[in-house]
């Protein structure tokens, strides 16, 4: 598989503002040196909680945020350096699909010219109706009845379709979907994440897929990345992030998410991390985790980890003390 | 303790009358944890107020039914009876612990007229009771934290600080409505720990709402699943996630990914129907995957599926479990 | 929702007479109004004069409907010309950031003045015509438009749906005219009838105050300013032209206030969720 994406040394520093003038004076480090790559066809998936940068990152590789520092490349390309022409043609291979359905759709435009508007702003204007049709079918809705319609006569579900059908006008190679389902109903949030899978294995679409919720992502995703305070913490090779996780926040992150099983649920062991996420103003020093982490030395505190493999694992971990027995199997099978 | 009789709370809105609770029978004792599970327009956050009556009157209306407290009746209570139910029996935590509390007063102030508000007392000891339950609650250095400002506490933070408001009064029951929707996983799992302590040093009864299945199965003693604003399904933890007996919650079940990961999901087809005009038979047929012509014209009530275990189902229970069967082969 | 409530319904009646009576005047007027009756002057209120006539012997009612149209025509004038250059201020101050700053310092520049005296001092510069009334007017209310325009901008800009038609390639021009101004329309709409508004008001102040239109043809403003000598002696010659005013500013305020609770994005919000509740 050859590489699609490669993101090196990231950084989006926003400045604070404060006080009666406006004189930035601290820096919201909300990437803070990121390196990833996404290789073509898979599905990255990418889980961190509020505060960590995911949602940056997202905005940043579709371009609606400007690196303070750092390459994003796209079939070997940087994006950051390109004029303004081939930035736009490289925008078209890449598409994202929103959170929150209720806010991603004009309401006052009509479904189908909401679907079309991709295609108009790239002069694909041939075929336009029956174009747009063939992308209602694509995501299970119904081409004729829900054409001429406005977003607020559809459900959170079907509206999230329509958000599908626009980032699949223009035949993307990667889609970014910023929490897709995090917004939907669970029985609904089966729907569109086996629309997701089916559209994949059907159009060779690459996905970067950003959540916090991580049941979603360890079912959709070939590969995981865990984030924290705008770093990269773990990135997972393929196979099960659930047992290979060696990270003590990736660990943390899996033992603290509730599973609909209440036995396994009583005898599970879970570690529950003490204090709260520091401010992204003034991240700590050395390991930006340990003034959460259960493993903390005095190391962690002065020294910065860097991310590598780790024992051939194929798992790359920034941790001095990475957790090596596998966790336990957990909630596999029901 | 708390008692629910056939309730019905119907919501008037510009398109109709919505039928968001739809005669909904239960009972909470002394001491336990109930959770309430349902999707978004169940009627599972209007049936938690209405046992507090604290849905505006209008829109909503109680045309049926009743809620008892200690065998008296809520709903009938005047708003003197009300406020004290309010203030010492009953508490509740909300969902967005941003906006619960008053931005310009400062964490101890508010602290301490809700503990004023259930018995007077001198301003020392309140002072003193609420440090103490900002410890209860696991806010460290309370004595300092006590006279900041809302702002100055994260999400998680002031979730703690609401159930320690909650808490103030002392209440035989607490709801909690989706308390921990709003934070993130690794909160949420303090939160959820914290309910638990709770639950042991105070003896308070836990209502909680969510659509999380996994919170539930932590938390809960008994579940009761709702559906377009009735109650299809009731019983312990193990009888709802290992002997599912209505074909709605085994859905339900199905349709969440596993952390584990893997094989393909089976979603519930469809939208949940319209509450102002709901289906005549049983309101889950239009989505269910063994419905036969029966259940469109028969609404099913709950019965007994063994002891404590009930669904609202025309299957009987080994019907279902053999159809269950057959799908999961196949 | 609009025509629920019966104030809205009201205003907006009012609001179709008053027009339609004022455009169609010289074909029903029965008496002209600049017709000269020595012997009628100062008359009261019978039925050959509904309203009575002035210190000329003219007919009240007759000048105050054909001020009327005046008055509208820098009503409708203001209110549209303000929306249309307070719109696009509007648009562009919030769209493009780099602009904004530069714009909204000339904007509160305009807003430091009282309207009133900010469109005094233009018309007693410019000289005091039909045209120039209008264009100080407008002047002095355009910048509340891009104010309001704008602030709606900064929020519907924000909306996901603007980035997510952004994100496929939509370039600003659509942006703007696609996305952001269809969601900015109802502040718009609700804030040009309260132009409407202030402009017969202001106009009327400014006759009043002696530098309006050219004094023969008459308005509310300078009718008012002819009667206020004869206030005792004839107190119609004043009330019916106040009168006037009054009407057709409060039904106009009405409109606007109806308009406004019609397009509360929390009453639409509020039946949307509810819609969403029930689907």
């Amino acid at each position: 598989m050859s590489e699609l994406l490669e993101i090196k040394d990231l950084h989006v520093h926003f400045p604070v503002k404060k006080g009666l003038f406006q004189r930035p004076k601290q820096h919201v480090k909300a990437l803070n040196g990121v390196d990833l790559t996404v290789r073509e066809g898979e599905t990255l998936g990418i889980v961190g909680e509020s505060g960590c940068g995911k949602s940056t990152l997202a905005r940043s590789i579709i371009g609606l945020q400007e690196p303070t520092s750092g390459e994003i490349l796209f079939n070997g390309k940087d994006y950051t350096k390109a004029d303004a022409k081939e930035t736009r043609e490289m925008r078209r291979d890449v598409q994202m699909i929103f959170q929150d359905p209720y806010t991603s759709l004009n309401p006052r435009m009509k479904i189908g010219d909401s679907i079309a508007a991709p295609l108009k702003a790239y002069n694909k204007t041939d075929g336009l109706e029956s174009r747009v049709k063939e992308l209602l079918e694509l995501v299970g809705l119904d081409p004729d009845t829900h054409y001429h319609k406005l977003p607020h006569e559809f459900s959170g579900g079907q509206r999230q379709r329509i958000g599908i059908a626009r980032a699949l006008a223009l035949e993307p190679k990667l889609i970014i979907c910023d929490e897709p389902v995090s917004a939907l109903d669970v029985s609904v949030q089966a729907q569109v994440i086996n629309l997701l899978q089916d559209l994949q294995k059907k159009l060779g679409l690459t996905y970067v897929f950003i959540a916090h919720d991580l049941s979603v992502i360890n079912h959709m995703a070939d590969r995981v990345a865990v984030m924290y305070l705008g770093k990269v913490m773990e990135k997972s090779g393929a196979g099960s992030f659930q047992t290979k996780a060696q990270h003590p926040y990736s660990r943390a992150l899996l033992s603290a998410v509730p599973v609909p099983d209440p036995v396994e649920e009583r005898s599970r062991e879970r570690i529950v991390l003490s204090s709260e996420l520091p401010s992204p103003a003034n991240p700590p020093s050395g390991c930006v985790f340990h003034t959460r982490c259960p493993l903390a030395t005095d190391r962690c505190k002065t020294e910065v980890p860097i991310l590598e493999e780790k024992n051939e694992s194929g798992q790359e971990v920034a941790c001095f003390y990475p957790i090596e027995e596998p966790a336990s199997a957990g909630y596999a099978a029901r | 303790m708390l008692q629910v009789n056939n309730l019905h709370v119907h919501l008037d809105t510009p398109d109709g009358t919505v039928k968001a609770v739809d005669g909904v029978t239960f009972s909470i004792e002394a001491g336990e944890t109930v959770g309430i599970v349902g999707e978004s327009g169940s009627g599972k956050s209007v049936l938690a107020h209405s046992l507090m009556k604290l849905n505006p009157e209008p829109p909503a209306a109680y045309p049926e039914g009743d809620v008892y407290f200690n065998d008296r009746s809520v709903l009938k209570m005047n708003k003197k009876e009300l406020r004290k139910l309010r203030g010492s029996d009953i508490a509740m935590i909300f969902q967005d612990p941003m906006s619960s509390l008053n931005p310009v007063f400062k964490i101890g102030k508010q602290l301490i007229e809700a503990i004023q508000a259930h018995r007077k007392r001198p301003k020392k000891e309140a002072r003193e009771k609420a440090i103490e339950l900002l410890r209860d609650v696991g806010i460290p250095d309370p004595e300092a934290r006590i006279e900041s400002y809302p702002h100055q506490f994260s999400g998680g933070m002031r979730q703690r600080v609401l159930i320690a408001m909650a808490l103030a009064s002392e209440p035989k029951l607490l709801i909690a409505d989706e308390p921990t929707t709003a934070l993130d996983v690794t909160i949420q799992a303090q939160v959820l720990e914290l309910l638990k302590g709770i639950q042991k040093r105070y003896g308070a009864a836990i209502m909680i709402i969510t659509h999380d299945l996994g919170v539930v199965a932590h938390l809960a003693d008994r579940i009761l699943v709702m559906y377009a604003g009735r109650l299809v399904e009731s019983g312990s933890a193990e009888d709802i996630f290992y002997r599912t007996a209505m074909p709605y919650t085994w859905s339900l079940l199905r349709s969440i990914p596993s952390v584990g990961g893997g094989e393909r999901l089976v979603p519930i087809d469809g939208q949940p129907p319209s509450l102002i005009d709901p289906p005549a038979g049983c309101s889950f047929e239009p989505r269910c995957p063994f419905a036969t012509e029966a259940c469109r014209h028969v609404d099913p009530d709950l019965k007994e599926r063994g002891s404590g275990h009930e669904a609202a189902c025309l299957l009987s229970f080994s019907e279902f479990e053999s159809l269950k069967e057959g799908v999961v082969s196949s | 929702m609009m025509f629920q409530k019966k104030t809205n319904v009201l205003a907006l009646t009012m609001l179709v007479i008053i027009v339609l009576a004022t455009i169609t005047a010289q074909w029903w007027l029965p008496v002209s109004p600049s017709e000269i009756d020595p012997e009628q002057r100062l008359s009261a209120p019978s039925v050959d004069h509904w309203f009575g006539t002035d210190d000329f012997g003219r007919d009240v009612f007759a000048r105050t409907v054909v001020a009327a149209q005046v008055s509208l025509a820098v009503g409708v004038l203001v209110a549209v010309f303000a929306t249309l250059i307070g719109t696009v201020l509007g648009l562009v101050s919030g769209y493009f950031r780099k602009v904004d700053f530069v714009l909204m310092r000339i904007i509160d520049g305009f807003l430091a003045f009282p309207a009133l005296l900010l469109a005094l001092a233009l018309v007693a510069a410019l000289g005091g015509s039909l045209v120039n009334i209008i264009i100080a007017l407008t002047l002095a209310f355009f910048p509340v438009m891009a104010r309001v325009v704008r602030s709606a901008v900064l929020q519907v800009k924000n909306e996901s749906y603007v980035e997510a038609a952004r994100t496929t390639g939509a370039g600003h021009g659509v942006v703007i005219g696609r996305y952001v101004l269809p969601n900015v329309l109802s502040p718009i709409i609700v804030q040009t009838t309260f132009i409407f508004a202030k402009a017969i008001l202001a106009e009327a102040a400014l006759s009043f105050l002696g530098v309006g239109v050219d004094p023969s043809t008459p308005t509310w403003g300078s009718m008012l300013q002819e009667a206020q000598i004869y206030l005792t002696l004839a107190p119609w010659y004043s009330i019916f032209p106040g009168l006037a005013i009054v009407i057709t500013v409060l039904a106009l305020n009405l409109l606007g206030d109806g308009l406004r609770d019609a397009f509360d994005p929390h009453n639409i919000k509020r039946k949307r969720k509810v819609k969403t509740k029930a689907a």
